[in-house]
């Protein structure tokens, strides 16, 4: 039997989530944050089921995969809003997209 | 056996920081998708199979691919990696990671906290999670559905207008 | 004598609908309401004497009271206030004077403002004041004294620059106002120092009161004294407050005869009246009233000697006379000083309005060196202003001014607290009056025509103006000197009020060498002036074109230099200051509020960029924030 200390899996999650808003912050191509918030899903999916197996039940694994959902639906919709900006811009630029002036 | 799990998350740290830096858009998705099968090795110790299965079958096999289809469909080419490489200076850096750095150390504070309970001593098999699915969260189930419903719908909607209507500049 | 409330009500009434519906009015209406209003006063006065007279022994008092007005019991604080109206001799010369000589004024004004476009506001500001120096004279305790006397000090405001479209008059108004404000300001003070020590505002109280508690010649008395001789002091326009009275003739000219002449800046000689007891209390006070009156009317007959404008020379005539009055409250001849008020609101009112109808058919030339030969062209208006000038000038035995001047010259010198100083103090300035007037009625009246005259006075102007000189002929003989036949009608008529002045022993067998001598010297004062002026213009010329000459006539045409002195000391500081303040400091703390309002909208606008990398550092800066507090807090 591997058992692992909450805490460590935890950490873990914290971690992969932290670098995953790390590349969001960071990253100018529309893309590429939009990876980084698969990561930052990850992350929040890791902690869940760390969480649900520290107590044995299959509700940390249940809400991974309404997760899992959530993300699939959100990339889809999301790649298609990316098609869009590319075509009319043709620029994948974050920055460019805003029409305020501050 | 409890190595595998640092090894396991050793290599989805590492692969997810390259993933997050790379200027290549498949590259860094490559790296993405090695993270996530580090997970799932995760998850699969913990005693959690039907998780690690989710992960690699729908995270790793459907979420992913469509980023790759779509970043080939997109055709940026090597100009792409040029404005990559202008765009992410090294001082960019700065700022974000000091604040993550600082959202780390918080996360650290308040995780070792809790107490060294350990996870994965009981195994929780696709079996019990098939009975909660149907039992408890059934409304859940319909609400996911739900969703992927709206996101199919939109998905769909928009990429019919772009082909479209590509050159009238409409959306 | 109950009616004795209408007198002030009346002009009080009139003001009312004609400054709430003085604008539905006519013409004629509006005359008949401004004028008769006073009028009505004039006759329930007149009425309310008889009643009085035929009542009394002298010692008569009645007093009326309205209404309570403050009525205040606390522990630490007492003060019980009425409207009050209290009718001593004092207080029925005074309203005599004020309705007649105002219902005249206001007869008068009827043609002379037929012109103007503020008719109807101008005799409501009239009858304002009337109304307010009725009060001030009736009143029976000094807060309401003090309201009247604020009354008549906005009336003078709002009549002074009553032709408010041009600038130069809304600064004479506004200065007329802050000098006596000075004044009005320690007579304040002066009044709280009275409640604070006797407890009451009452007039009659304050007096016996004063007598029991305060010790003669200490320092509360003075104190009360002086500060009551400043307010005084300003609503009569004596030294140091006397700047405001020339420039005051930017008004319409029955305003100067009404306000300047005869009833305001007499107020300040009838407060002191009222008050004597305090007075007497402080003979250090009543020396320095003494001083004052006798500096200030040499002061003004010195300036009243050069002057250009006629209504200038009959405004520091004002101011002289005046002057004398207080030199007699000084020496503690009360009666004389209001005897010579009487006297003075008559001759000088009818000057005003004599030099009134000169402008008004020169059609408004001031200038007595482009006015002449006005006697063969306006002979009734000659007739009635030379004898106000011979009134003014004190000519002996027919003119009532003569009866009232001598008596003050005679008692400056032989009362108690009189001297020699005081005594030739006055013979000089009685010597200048001479010199000033005549040199007016001449300049005026007499010698070639300069301007020529576009139409004469009509009957409203006349009546008042003969009726005065009427006056300031018979008005004297109440009051004759022993050696003449000796009536003392008057002063046992204020017997009840003031106490017997002192003469000092022996004296009295040689008053007649005084009386000789002030005759001697306004006769000789008019053949000097008849020479230089008339006869040998020559040697005017030759006096004011020496050096020394021509620096008097400019000293004393500035009235000595005081408006130079006063702009130096006290209106440009203020005005440094007040430019140092441009950016008006306590404005600038609001302004900034709202400027540091501004930069924080500015700033807070700053994060709304667009920017999605922005919105999603501030999420995880947020997130950073929120557990930093949970963790820490």
């Amino acid at each position: 039997m591997v058992t692992i200390p909450v805490s460590h899996g935890l950490l873990l999650a914290g971690l992969l989530f932290i670098l995953g808003l790390l590349g969001v912050m960071v990253r100018r191509n529309i893309v590429f944050i939009l990876l980084s918030l698969e990561v930052m899903f990850n992350g929040a999916g890791l902690a869940f089921v760390v969480a649900g197996s520290r107590w044995g039940q299959a509700d940390g694994q249940i809400m991974f995969m309404f997760l899992l959902a959530m993300a699939a639906a959100e990339v889809s919709v999301g790649l298609a809003l990316v098609f869009h900006l590319y075509h009319r811009g043709h620029t994948l630029d974050a920055d460019a997209i805003s029409k305020m002036k501050g | 056996m409890n190595a595998i799990f640092y090894i396991s998350a050793a290599i989805a740290v590492s692969s997810t920081a390259l993933a997050i830096s790379r200027l290549n858009a498949v590259h860094a998705l490559l790296y993405l998708i090695v993270s996530l099968l580090a997970v799932a090795q995760i998850f699969f110790i913990l005693g959690a199979p039907f998780a690690a299965a989710l992960e690699v079958i729908v995270y790793a096999g459907a979420i992913m691919v469509l980023f790759v289809f779509v970043i080939m469909m997109l055709n940026l080419g090597p100009p792409a990696i040029d404005t990559e490489r202008r765009w992410l200076t090294p001082g960019m850096w700065i700022g974000p990671g000091l604040l993550s750095a600082i959202l780390m150390a918080q996360l650290v504070f308040v995780i070792a906290e809790t107490s060294a309970y350990p996870s994965g001593y009981h195994e929780v098999g696709s079996h019990a999670v098939g009975l909660a699915l149907f039992g408890p969260y059934v409304l859940g189930v319909e609400l996911a559905s739900m969703l992927l419903l709206a996101g199919l719908v939109g998905a769909y909607h928009l990429a019919r207008h772009d082909f479209r209507k590509r050159d009238k500049g409409d959306a | 004598m109950d009616f004795l409330w209408l007198i002030p009500a009346l002009p009080l009434a009139g003001f009312l609908i004609l400054s709430l519906a003085g604008s539905r009015l006519t013409r004629p209406m509006v005359s008949a309401v401004g004028v008769g209003s006073v009028g009505l006063s004039a006759m329930i006065s007149l009425w309310v004497t008889a009643a009085f007279i035929d009542q009394s022994p002298v010692r008569h008092v009645f007093s009326q009271t309205l209404w309570t007005w403050i009525d205040v019991g606390l522990d630490v604080a007492q003060l019980h206030l009425s409207v009050n109206f209290y009718l001593d001799s004092l207080a029925v010369v005074m309203i005599l004077v004020i309705t007649w000589v105002g219902f005249l004024i206001h007869l008068y004004s009827v043609e002379y403002m037929a012109h103007d476009d503020g008719y109807c506001r101008f005799f409501a500001y009239m009858n304002l004041f009337v109304a307010a120096m009725l009060i001030l004279v009736l009143a029976d305790n000094l807060l309401l004294l003090y309201l009247g006397w604020e009354g008549v000090g906005l009336c003078s405001y709002l009549l002074i620059g009553f032709w408010y479209k041009d600038p130069a008059n809304g600064y004479a108004a506004r200065k007329a106002f802050v000098v006596t404000r000075v004044g009005d300001t320690a007579m304040a003070i002066g009044l709280f120092i009275i409640y604070q020590h006797l407890d009451t505002l009452q007039i009659q109280t304050v007096m016996a009161r004063a007598a029991e508690a305060w010790p003669a010649g200490s320092a509360l008395p003075l104190t009360v004294a002086l500060l009551l001789a400043g307010g005084a002091v300003g609503k009569s326009a004596q030294l140091p407050l006397q700047t405001w009275l020339p420039d005051a003739m930017a008004g319409p000219t029955p305003v100067s005869a009404l306000i300047h002449a005869a009833t305001m800046v007499t107020a300040g000689v009838y407060l002191i009246a009222r008050t004597h007891v305090l007075f007497t209390l402080a003979p250090l006070a009543m020396t320095a009233v003494a001083v004052i009156g006798a500096a200030t009317l040499l002061m003004a007959g010195f300036s009243g000697l050069v002057q250009k404008d006629i209504k200038r020379v009959l405004a520091y005539s004002t101011i002289s006379q005046v002057g004398y009055m207080f030199l007699a409250l000084g020496v503690g001849a009360w009666s004389a000083a209001v005897f010579h008020l009487a006297t003075h609101a008559f001759f000088k009112a009818l000057l005003f309005l004599g030099a009134g109808a000169v402008i008004h058919s020169l059609n408004g030339e001031q200038n007595m060196f482009k006015m002449g030969g006005l006697r063969r062209e306006m002979p009734l208006v000659f007739a009635t202003f030379l004898i106000g000038a011979a009134s003014l000038a004190a000519l002996p035995l027919v003119t009532a001014g003569f009866y009232s001047k001598d008596l003050i010259i005679w008692e400056s010198f032989a009362s108690a607290q009189g001297g020699a100083g005081f005594y030739a103090a006055a013979l000089a300035g009685a010597f200048l009056t001479v010199l000033y007037t005549f040199r007016m009625v001449f300049l005026t009246f007499a010698g070639p025509i300069k301007t020529p005259v576009t139409h004469r006075p009509g009957i409203s102007m006349k009546i008042p103006l003969v009726i005065l000189a009427v006056l300031s002929l018979t008005a004297g003989f109440v009051e004759i000197p022993k050696t003449l036949g000796g009536v003392h009608l008057f002063s046992h008529f204020l017997n009840g009020v003031f106490p017997e002045i002192h003469i000092t022993h022996g004296l009295e067998q040689i008053e007649w060498i005084f009386e000789l001598v002030s005759g001697c010297v306004t006769l000789f004062g008019i053949f000097l002036v008849y020479l230089f002026i008339q006869r040998a213009p020559v040697l005017t010329e030759k006096l004011s074109g020496s050096a020394a000459g021509a620096f008097f006539n400019r000293l004393w045409l500035k009235g000595w230099g005081f408006d130079a002195l006063y702009d130096r000391i006290f209106v440009r500081p203020y005005l440094f200051f007040g430019r140092l303040n441009r950016e008006d400091i306590i404005d600038s703390f609001y302004d900034g509020l709202a400027a540091v309002g501004r930069a924080g909208y500015s700033a807070a606008s700053l994060t709304q960029n667009g920017q999605v990398r922005t919105y999603a550092f501030g999420i995880a800066l947020g997130a950073v924030a929120l557990i930093a507090m949970v963790v820490i807090l």
